[in-house]
């Protein structure tokens, strides 16, 4: 083996990787916050909705469910290139994660709406709360509780997702990891060290999601 | 004029003489998926095995194979494969691909299958050891038929998966169906059209394969 | 005054309520038997507007409840209701279980809707509970619980419906217990049960319900003890 490992480049750039990382964060977070919207609208227009809302509804979850995240984001930057739309990379990375993400999200919030007994909603329409109450004050905090433990899981498929920024020229941390490394040639070293921050922030993800889990279910 | 003619000469349509190249990549997808999803399923299961029966096991393999779970596939996948030209023998970007799937679904099918093994109630086990089973014996006979079915949904899931995300390995070079998906759409500058096709290929497989699990699943529940 | 005026309720083909006639004046306490399917619990739930009705009018204190322009929200208000499984909430604490209603329903400032709940909790032998989860809690505290979250609202009326069916033997009786309370207490009642003798010992009348009618209507004592109808008597033959 005649390969010196060069740590010294790779150490002068962490502080870039950091903010890298800090980009990465941001987008999965917001991607996550918006597929948690929409894919609550989702779930909604499949359970009650009519029949076109049923379909268009199904034919998004379906289709992100069943092709490669990397193929919708491609979608999201040449695919709506055909129709003039260009996207920034940023752009395109936070709307394909968003699809993504509310897809799953949307079958996960249908199966913990279906979970939860038809009584208790009967139990709150007889106190005299309205359909809006008791779908804000005692369905949706139960639905909550039994998507959290997959919606955690989601948001740390976002951050490993949004590594596929790279391809399309987003400089969160991979994007921005293959830049610098190619400027130094390198890439062993840099995509160790990528590979560091990203099981780091797993991981600080999992753990943050379990305190607040502690925090919010005391039944 | 000239430039124009150029233009029109380098950039042509979509043919139909087009598809063949696509169904070439397609395979060449298929492939690849099908190596790693039986192979990884085979280790995942060993692993699987070895996380439910020995404490070591849960921390040590547990924590090796957690990391394949908490790196992104495109990291794993430039890592490994800029890792052996540092070693001395490069590889092709097929082997590199293979081995990087594989060692990624066995990690994924490690935690079905101990979640399997679990779901296996403890009083059927010691009904069937009271029997006069042994060990092997339990596990062929009553562990792994009952395991399988509530592994099943889970497993189709993680190969689905595995199906999907093989589209990364074309950031090393292998020409499968999303890398040949790139180089028309740089051709023909029709991005719609070949994003859709390929799009309904995958959907073509995952879509009803996933559909018959969940029938499955269903008709299992009520046996 | 709760009046059922020959009403009809039908799911698809099936007709479970067969032009019912029944009164239930302020104070009485009714208790409704009858074979499971009778049309019992399908009764109640046309009463406060679970369900729809195909004929005829249900009235409460004159309004009527099917009516188009009825505020159902409103109505409710005035009928408390228990179901056979007990529905706590079980993200709420017992005391918010309890309070949630008066405050969100009825507008009810935060410090008022603890004090009716703490009220309600201790009357129905719930007063150091109100803490916990009802999750932490027996089947028949639950029961209780639901029972206190629905008198909170203060109701006119009170449905029970098999509410001690669900119930571990040894867990009837102090639900039963509670609602002999309400009764001192003079609480309008519908009560539809299993349970003939308390039935006979609490009830003003009894109405015995076969197939979607009302069989035979008359006082507990002389319902259980001299039935007149040949089905009543079967019925009570088997049960008792």
């Amino acid at each position: 083996m005649d390969y010196t490992f060069h740590w010294r480049p790779v150490i002068k750039a962490l502080p870039d990787l950091f903010s890298a990382a800090l980009v990465t964060l941001e987008v999965a977070v917001l991607s996550m916050i918006i597929g948690i919207a929409i894919g609550l609208l989702l779930a909604m227009m499949r359970l009650y909705g009519s029949r076109p809302m049923y379909y268009v509804a199904t034919i998004w979850v379906e289709l992100a469910r069943n092709t490669p995240a990397l193929l919708q984001l491609f979608f999201f930057g040449f695919g709506l290139g055909a129709f003039g739309w260009h996207l920034s990379p940023f752009m395109i990375v936070l709307c394909g994660l968003s699809f993504n993400n509310a897809g799953y999200l949307a079958e996960n919030f249908r199966g913990g709406f279906q979970a939860i007994p038809k009584p208790q909603y009967n139990a709150a329409r007889c106190l005299g709360m309205s359909a809006s109450q008791t779908y804000i004050r005692i369905i949706i905090p139960q639905v909550f509780k039994l998507v959290y433990y997959p919606m955690t899981n989601q948001m740390v498929w976002a951050v490993l997702m949004s590594s596929l920024g790279m391809l399309v020229g987003f400089r969160e941390l991979s994007g921005a990891t293959q830049f610098l490394a190619s400027n130094t040639f390198r890439l062993f070293e840099f995509f160790l060290v990528a590979a560091v921050f990203y099981y780091v922030l797993v991981k600080l993800i999992l753990l943050v999601a379990h305190l607040i889990s502690r925090r919010l279910f005391t039944y | 004029m000239s430039e124009s003619a150029n233009v029109i000469q380098f950039f042509t349509g979509f043919r139909l003489n087009d598809l063949p190249f696509l169904a070439q990549a397609a395979g060449n997808t298929l492939l690849i998926s099908v190596i790693a999803i039986s192979i990884g399923t085979v280790f995942g299961c060993l692993f699987g095995w070895a996380l439910y029966a020995s404490k070591y096991a849960r921390y040590i393999l547990g924590s090796i194979l957690d990391v394949f779970r908490s790196v992104p596939l495109i990291i794993q996948l430039l890592l490994f494969f800029n890792f052996f030209p540092i070693l001395g023998f490069p590889l092709d970007p097929f082997a590199a691909g293979c081995v990087v799937l594989i060692v990624y679904m066995s990690s994924l099918v490690a935690q079905v299958a101990r979640g399997g093994i679990e779901a296996v109630p403890e009083s059927m086990r010691r009904a069937s050891r009271s029997l006069g089973m042994s060990y092997f014996q339990d596990m062929r006979y009553v562990v792994w038929p009952i395991g399988v079915r509530a592994m099943l949904p889970a497993w189709t899931g993680v190969a689905l998966g595995v199906l999907k995300d093989s589209a990364l390995v074309s950031v090393l070079g292998y020409l499968e169906l999303l890398r040949a998906s790139q180089i028309l759409i740089t051709r023909t500058q029709e991005p719609f059209i070949i994003l859709a096709i390929v799009g309904a290929f995958y959907f073509a497989l995952s879509y009803p394969i996933g559909k018959i699990t969940a029938k499955l699943e269903k008709r299992w529940q009520y046996d | 005054m709760i009046e059922l005026q020959n009403v009809d309720k039908s799911f698809g083909e099936l007709n479970v309520l067969k032009s019912i006639n029944l009164n239930v004046e302020k104070g009485e306490v009714l208790s409704v038997i009858g074979a499971s399917g009778s049309g019992k619990s399908t009764m109640l739930y046309c009463i406060n507007a679970l369900e729809k009705i195909q004929g005829g009018n249900i009235l409460v204190d004159g309004i009527n409840v099917h009516a188009a322009g009825t505020d159902v929200n409103k109505l409710r208000q005035k009928i408390g209701m228990v179901f056979q499984q007990w529905n706590s909430f079980p993200h709420l604490s017992v005391l918010d279980n309890v309070a949630l209603a008066p405050k969100i329903v009825l507008g009810k400032s935060k410090n008022e809707a603890r004090e009716i709940a703490e009220k309600h909790l201790r009357h129905v032998g719930l007063g150091d509970k109100i803490d916990t989860y009802p999750t932490r809690m027996s089947g028949g505290q639950q029961q209780r619980l639901a029972i206190a979250r629905a008198l909170a609202m203060e109701p006119s009326y009170m449905l029970f419906d098999e509410v001690t069916s669900a119930l571990d033997p040894e867990l009837v009786g102090e639900v039963l217990d509670t609602l002999r309370l309400l009764r001192e207490d003079g609480m309008t009642m519908i009560v539809v049960t299993h349970e003939i003798n308390f039935a006979r010992d609490v009830s003003d009348r009894i109405a015995f319900f076969h197939q979607g009618i009302i069989e035979e209507l008359a006082p507990a004592k002389e319902l259980v003890n001299s039935p007149k109808s040949t089905r009543t008597q079967q019925f009570l033959s088997k049960v008792l």
